[in-house]
């Protein structure tokens, strides 16, 4: 390891103030899982104590820390309101947006500690970054685009209002991973292509101008496919757009077997 | 350092990108370089709709978009360019159904229409139900089904590739002028250089809304496309206009939907009048952005804005009962819930404008050619997306035409740029195509100044916000522009404590900042300019439009040395394009 990196390199003091601690804030404790790629030989834990208002997005703690403290912090963000997907933690243990749950949610007046750690499952890169290339991977892997054969109408394809809102609830995936970085069969079989891929083709599957289907549930019966969830709904929990993921995986599943029988 | 070879070049991964990418890769060889993963771009941000006159609820047609795109844009908008717009609106949507895109439908299975702001029935009538939508995620799906289709051609990313230059060539065919050859890039995870030859480089790099400090734009929107061609000594388009769209959660800035208007709410100032009816009364709070925000301000300004400072107004929604909100509108009623801990359901939500839009950018023609000064072109290089200026959009965009802008341009960039790039040979790249990009990066990597990057950002967002938002005037535009200068003179001072070579975002914030100064400036420079009020442009000062004098676009360049980010701005005028309709007084 190169614990000597750019010991070349003079150390930065920067000069200005901390920014006024607003009305109203707590202190809480941040517990921040680090790891430099180019200094560490693994990951530890290091705590700061920082200033927070009730208010304040966990994604603004970790600005906070890289801006003012420590600016070699490294994590992925971009929207800052839950829709981008870039910023999926483990918080307090669970698998959530770091822009999406406030101080309020998880601090008490006796608990002012906020524990932060990568997601699970990806290779670890650097502080929060994980490598999504997998990740994205399985989501490839299971055609997700729209196939259809023959003519295409001048116009569009028509669709019913129930058609249309039979697979809803799968087109709202923001591809983040947190279900699938919360699975216990995914962090111990890597061959699992994982829920986050299984609701991709879901919602293809439960296209009505989809053409498809077959494929797809052909690729999901191999042995890296949906016979390996056992239900556990970890990824339902985990997910932070609402999607019932687990409902999505069932359906695959009864697609399978109806076309089976 | 490495060095790479294709026909086309994509910079961004947007909606523009993808849309561009889409075409581009079934003509030639394509590689797509972002800074993001695809599906993390803004685009997936948009939420309301996307207009076409599709007819498929009410009387519509293309004519009508587009009389009311150039009126909307106050008439700075170029009416050949906003024509093929509304004109290929129709068929642009169609594209993206078939793509896979899952609008919501109408009782017969059509693609279901809502209305929108500025959006109107034959020449400004009645509001018209036009914007085609998928709940309030219209952009989420834009990006998936682009995504999915990319996947689907197999294009190929370079993803969190962070463009920092494009090289320029002499033109062997045409001594004395320059070509655009290729992009450079530092790669997020290692820290390396890699040059991208190439024969076509388009930028769909999105917008600049981190000037402002209140804005629905992300972290990420840092305007970098504009300001690498800024740096070649380009021009920029009408950068002064910029869109504050009405209803940001208030003090956060993220973004409530004018959908949520078309829906049916209303605005409403602290003692319940809905005040939109004095300022628009035809079209009430379906009134374009521009005098939209105004109005709020106005409320705010004479004492009629809400809550315990007097500092925001209020949109209603509480008419429209649960289950239109829950099935129409999910993701803003739960963005209300999540960061005000407010309930559309049952409350009135506290609102006031946020930095939205960047209506300037990078100048280009209707193929996305982008423009080296009113007449020429720099063979090679083109723009599309938020980043271009084509004009459609003029001193102010109407809702929903942004998506619009992007589907339609940026499929005409992808084909305009693959033809080109098959029509010709590769140019050489000039000397020492890296050089730049090496000096920026490794200056700052090595600096010991005593300047956080964070601190002159936030002072930056808090001068744009108070100087140059929805209203400026003379002074306020001054003291912008004395902040700005003084933050770059501070900038010159900045470092960062990451020395690393494995993802160093705290290097690259440091880089976007540079972006950021050198656009900043550029604004408030044509703001003091204008001296007239239009569109997205309001002066206190000179309260009414000017087209005698100001009836023309802004061109912006940058004067002296490239590699400073301390250098004057020359302001230069260029024509506005009419076809057929002649500037009104704007009435709602
Ligand atoms: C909250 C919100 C709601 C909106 N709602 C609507 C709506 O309902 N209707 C409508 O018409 N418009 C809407 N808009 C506007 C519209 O969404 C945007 O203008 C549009 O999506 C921009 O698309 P784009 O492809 O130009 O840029 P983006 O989607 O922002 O993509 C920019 C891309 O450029 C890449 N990039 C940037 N810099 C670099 C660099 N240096 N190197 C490499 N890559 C780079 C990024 O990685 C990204 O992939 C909304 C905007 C916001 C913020
Ligand atoms: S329900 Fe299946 S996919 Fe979801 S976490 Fe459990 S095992 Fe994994
Ligand atoms: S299903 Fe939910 S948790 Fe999984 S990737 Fe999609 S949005 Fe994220
Ligand atoms: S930053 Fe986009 S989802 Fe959190």
């Amino acid at each position: 390891m190169t614990a000597t990196l750019n010991a070349d390199l003079a150390p930065v003091q920067h000069t200005g103030p901390l920014p006024p601690v607003p009305d109203g804030a707590v202190m809480v404790t941040v517990n921040l899982q680090r790891f430099n790629p180019e200094l560490d030989d693994a990951p530890h834990m290091e705590s700061y104590r920082i200033p927070a208002l009730p208010t304040d997005r966990i994604l603004n703690l970790l600005h906070y820390i890289k801006w003012y403290i420590d600016g070699t912090l490294a994590f992925r963000r971009s929207c800052a309101h839950g829709i981008c997907g870039s910023d999926a933690m483990r918080i307090n243990g669970r698998n959530r947006l770091g822009c999406k749950v406030l101080v309020k949610d998880l601090v008490t007046a006796k608990k002012t500690e906020i524990t932060i750690e990568p997601i699970k499952g990806l290779p670890l890169e650097k502080d929060l970054i994980v490598d999504m290339e997998p990740f994205f991977d399985a989501f490839r892997s299971v055609k997700p685009y729209l196939v259809t054969h023959g003519n295409e109408p001048d116009r569009e394809w028509v669709q019913s209002i129930e058609d249309r809102e039979r697979f809803d609830d799968t087109t709202k995936c923001i591809m983040c991973a947190c279900c699938t970085t919360s699975c216990p069969v995914y962090w111990s079989a890597d061959a699992y292509v994982g829920p986050a891929a299984i609701v991709a083709a879901h919602r293809f599957i439960f296209d009505s101008r989809d053409q498809a289907a077959e494929e797809r549930l052909e690729i999901l019966s191999d042995a890296e496919g949906v016979w390996r969830c056992r239900t556990t709904f970890n990824c339902t929990d985990a997910c932070p757009r609402g999607i019932q993921v687990t409902k999505a995986i069932q359906e695959v599943k009864r697609a399978l077997m109806f076309r089976r029988i | 350092m490495q060095f790479h070879r294709y026909d086309v070049v994509i910079v961004g991964a947007g909606g523009a990108g993808m849309r561009a990418a889409i075409e581009s890769s079934q003509r030639a060889r394509t590689a797509v370089l972002t800074k993001l993963y695809p599906t993390r771009s803004h685009t997936g941000a948009a939420q309301g709709g996307m207009c076409a006159a599709l007819a498929n609820v009410e009387e519509d047609n293309w004519e009508w978009h587009t009389f009311d795109t150039i009126k909307g844009g106050d008439y700075l908008v170029d009416q050949d360019a906003a024509e093929i717009m509304c004109r290929e609106a129709i068929d642009a949507v169609y594209d993206l159904e078939k793509m896979g895109l899952p609008f919501n439908r109408t009782p017969e299975g059509r693609i279901d229409q809502r209305r929108f702001g500025g959006h109107t029935r034959n020449h400004g009538e009645a509001a018209v139900r036009r914007a085609c939508y998928a709940a309030d995620r219209t952009g989420h799906m834009i990006l998936q089904t682009l995504y999915q289709n990319c996947v689907k051609h197999g294009v190929e990313f370079f993803n969190e590739f962070y463009v920092l230059d494009i090289t320029l060539s002499d033109d062997p065919a045409n001594p004395g002028q320059q070509v655009c050859t290729g992009a450079v890039a530092y790669e997020l995870a290692t820290g390396e250089i890699h040059v991208f030859h190439a024969k076509s480089v388009i930028f769909a790099t999105g917008g600049a809304g981190k000037v402002f400090k209140t804005t629905s734009n992300a972290h990420t929107l840092t305007g970098d496309g504009m300001g690498v061609v800024f740096r070649k000594g380009l021009p920029l388009e009408d950068m002064e206009f910029y869109q504050f769209h009405p209803t940001g959660l208030a003090g956060l800035g993220i973004l409530l939907t004018e959908g949520a208007r078309g829906e049916g709410a209303i605005l409403r100032n602290a003692s319940g009048e809905r005040f939109m009816e004095r300022y628009a009364p035809t079209i009430k709070d379906l009134a374009p952005r521009d005098i939209v925000a105004r109005s709020m301000v106005m409320e705010v300004l004479e004492g009629r804005g809400a809550g315990p400072h007097k500092d925001y107004v209020l949109l209603d929604c509480t008419h429209l009962g649960a289950e239109v909100l829950e099935t129409k509108l999910p993701d803003i009623t739960e963005f209300a819930r999540t960061y005000l801990g407010v309930d559309p359901v049952t409350e009135p939500v506290p609102v006031f404008p946020t930095a939205h839009y960047a209506m300037g950018g990078i100048p280009t023609n209707v193929q996305g050619e982008v423009l080296r000064d009113n007449d020429n072109k720099v063979p090679g290089l083109y723009a599309a997306g938020e980043c271009a200026c084509v004009s459609v959009h003029g001193s102010n965009r109407l809702g929903t035409n942004s998506l619009l802008d992007i589907n339609v341009f940026g499929r005409r960039a992808g084909i305009a740029g693959a033809d080109y790039a098959n029509a010709v040979e590769f140019t050489e790249l000039p000397s020492g195509p890296a050089d730049f990009v090496v000096n920026l990066v490794e200056k700052l990597r090595t600096a010991t100044g005593g300047e956080r990057v964070a601190d002159i950002r936030i002072a930056l967002q808090a001068t744009m916000d108070a100087n140059a938002a929805v209203y400026r005037t003379e002074e306020t535009l001054k003291t912008a522009l004395n902040d700005v200068q003084v933050l770059k003179e501070r900038y010159s001072n900045v470092s960062v404590q990451d020395k690393g070579k494995r993802y160093n975002t705290d290097l690259l914030e440091g880089i976007e900042l540079g972006f950021l100064l050198e656009l900043a400036e550029v604004m408030v420079v044509g703001a003091l300019m204008r001296k007239e009020s239009r569109g997205g442009h309001a002066r206190e000062d000179y309260p009414t439009r000017d087209d005698v004098n100001f009836m023309r676009h802004t061109m912006a360049y940058k004067e002296g040395d490239p590699t400073s980010l301390i250098s004057d701005i020359r302001l230069d005028f260029k024509p506005v394009v009419m076809t057929r309709y002649q500037p009104m007084e704007r009435k709602y």
